[in-house]
């Protein structure tokens, strides 16, 4: 009874190997589950590697590092690290806005931040392009000026940027709400300024969170597809992002050259899942600690 | 004077002054409506832009009307299959402690990170003319790429972990006492999940499944790669919307593209709506704490 109303035995560990077989379904859920992901995601996933194993050296390295190919790779992943650069800054500015400062509207403006998340990316895509082509709302306010952001670059990390909105924002949120208040108002009993408090006690606080959200912002960018096509001009070296290319060798029945390509890109996904773990346990055991 | 000075519930002291105050706020603001508002208004300007009738009558279309029920139909076989799972993955993640239990949840999360048109490739791989099954397929005359199946495949890869990221931390942070308490009363396995687990988690459950439906019904890089594109065959609501916009015809297509938007609006009050019940059952949890045995 004791070890019942403590509570988590999952988490405590005490007694944990008998009380747990108490409940029942684990061979059952277990293997549904593993079962069920192996048939949908890593069968088909392993798959593609072993396609890419039956290519020939000379081919995947000549399909893989094509120009054309490279200045995608260019594109896509400084295009990413832009928009998650961005989404860095203002998705720490508006979770601090919605954490810190009450204003109307902050209901409404908590729920739309997810609305990349909701809204298909072909509907943002062609939304995004109505606004910033030259006879847009945006677009047209801006051409006087020389600036031009759809059908070249920019159109690209503009895409990405609505994409990667929601990662930073949710990922810093709950860990800014956790944050002690105690230890700023220490900070500044003890003399700090404001922003000696957020440099030395807030920013440390959140800085994983705000990495892994980068990271996911990042990792999402690099593999988006149909926000960005539509905006992006998609001229070959110049705007052309590396899913488009994969796209492309497929409907020209290149299957070998398609393989290829996504395999660079799948090795870069896997990469950026591992960084994203990474980071997500150190954030863990810095919480851990703080507590 | 630590407890003095705290205001429970509010956020007392923001130390930051006034000026800082207004600048964040005008920036936030800012960058949502430049971000987040506009693109949605522009959505229905777009589609309203020649009247309500050319709106309706670009729904009406025989081509949209069956990009429509493809879409539905595709949402209704891969949403249940990723709901069954996303239960079964998070009630043995969360309930049981097992060797290589993080790694799984690592490679639940791995659809996340795999871009869209990766994933139709490998369904391509798999099953197309050129691919592992394709010969045996071909003799067996079963079509999956550039069909219906390659369709439901490719749709349920990209939103595989949705309901499963919803629920996982939060039957991790519920723990297992009540479903043990359950247990040890005598009620089956079944009716400690549809009496005791369910009702706990019942709003999550409900986000996750409509996140993953608008996710379903909106995916298109990787409907994309399998579709082939058929028109009024193997056309989903995204890419009718493709075709349209590539054909100058923008109000049709974005009149289509409303029907999406206000999916995903429904998508997301049914996230603050679940948000707000959640913290109302968790106030009405604390409020009923001190009854419970006070724990040592």
């Amino acid at each position: 009874m004791q070890t019942l109303a403590a509570g988590r035995p999952a988490v405590s560990g005490a007694g944990r190997g008998k009380s747990l077989r108490v409940l029942p379904g684990f061979k059952l859920t277990l293997a549904f589950t593993l079962f069920y992901l192996s048939i949908i995601v890593l069968i088909p996933l392993s798959g593609l590697f072993a396609k890419t194993l039956t290519l020939d050296w000379q081919h995947f390295v000549a399909a893989v590092s094509s120009p054309r190919v490279l200045a995608s790779y260019r594109l896509t992943f400084g295009a990413s690290f832009i928009a998650a650069l961005v989404n860095t800054f203002f998705g720490l500015v508006i979770a601090w806005v919605l954490v810190r400062y009450e204003f109307f509207g902050k209901k409404l403006i908590d729920a739309l931040v997810d609305l990349p998340f909701a809204l298909p990316t072909a509907v943002a895509g062609i939304s995004l392009t109505a606004l910033l082509a030259t006879n847009g709302w945006v677009g047209s306010l801006l051409e006087p000026y020389g600036i031009v952001l759809a059908f070249n670059p920019n159109g690209v990390v503009i895409a990405l940027t609505f994409i990667g909105l929601p990662f930073v924002v949710r990922t810093v949120q709950p860990v800014l709400e956790d944050c002690e208040q105690e230890l700023e108002e220490a900070a500044m009993c003890l003399g700090a300024t404001p922003w000696q408090s957020f440099a030395h006690v807030i920013f440390p606080t959140i800085a994983p969170a705000l990495l892994t959200g980068f990271a996911m912002a990042f990792a999402r960018g690099v593999g988006e597809y149909g926000s960005v096509i539509f905006i992006a001009g998609n001229m070959p070296m110049v705007s052309e992002i590396t899913p488009l290319i994969i796209i492309g060798k497929l409907e020209q029945y290149d299957y070998a050259g398609a393989t290829a390509v996504a395999s660079v890109l799948l090795v870069a996904s896997f990469a950026m899942l591992f960084v994203i773990n990474a980071l997500q346990t150190w954030q863990r055991q810095r919480l851990g600690a703080s507590s | 004077m630590n407890g003095e000075s705290r205001h429970p519930g509010k956020r007392a002291a923001r130390s930051e002054p006034a000026w800082v105050r207004w600048a964040l706020l005008t920036l936030a603001l800012a960058f949502v409506f430049l971000f987040l508002l506009l693109p949605l208004a522009a959505v229905f300007v777009e589609a309203f832009r020649k009247g309500l009738d050319s709106y309706v009558s670009a729904l009406a279309e025989p081509e949209a009307l069956s990009a429509i029920g493809l879409t539905l139909l595709v949402a209704v076989v891969a949403v249940p299959c990723n709901l069954v799972f996303g239960v079964s993955a998070a009630w043995a993640i969360a309930k049981f402690e097992f060797p290589g239990k993080s790694a799984l949840t690592t490679l639940i999360d791995l659809p996340f990170s795999v871009s869209p048109v990766v994933a139709g490739l490998v369904y391509v791989l798999m099953f197309g003319a050129h691919g592992w099954f394709g010969p045996w397929l071909m003799a067996h005359d079963i079509k999956i790429i550039f069909a219906l199946p390659g369709m439901v495949l490719a749709t349920t890869f990209v939103t595989f972990p949705f309901v499963a990221r919803e629920l996982l931390p939060l039957m991790q942070s519920q723990g297992t006492d009540e479903e043990q308490a359950s247990i040890v009363l005598g009620a089956s396995g079944w009716q400690t999940f549809w009496y005791v687990t369910l009702p706990n988690i019942r709003w999550a459950l409900l986000y996750g499944v409509i996140l993953c439906n608008a996710r379903a019904m909106g995916e298109f890089g990787a409907v994309s790669v399998v579709s082939g594109h058929i028109r009024g065959q193997t056309n989903t609501m995204p890419l009718h919307i493709e075709i349209l916009y590539n054909e100058y015809q923008s109000v049709a297509a974005f009149a289509v593209a409303t029907l999406l938007t206000l999916l995903a609006l429904v998508t997301l009050l049914v996230k603050s709506l679940a948000e707000w019940k959640f913290e109302r059952q968790q106030r009405t949890a604390q409020t009923l704490s001190p009854e419970r045995p006070v724990s040592p």
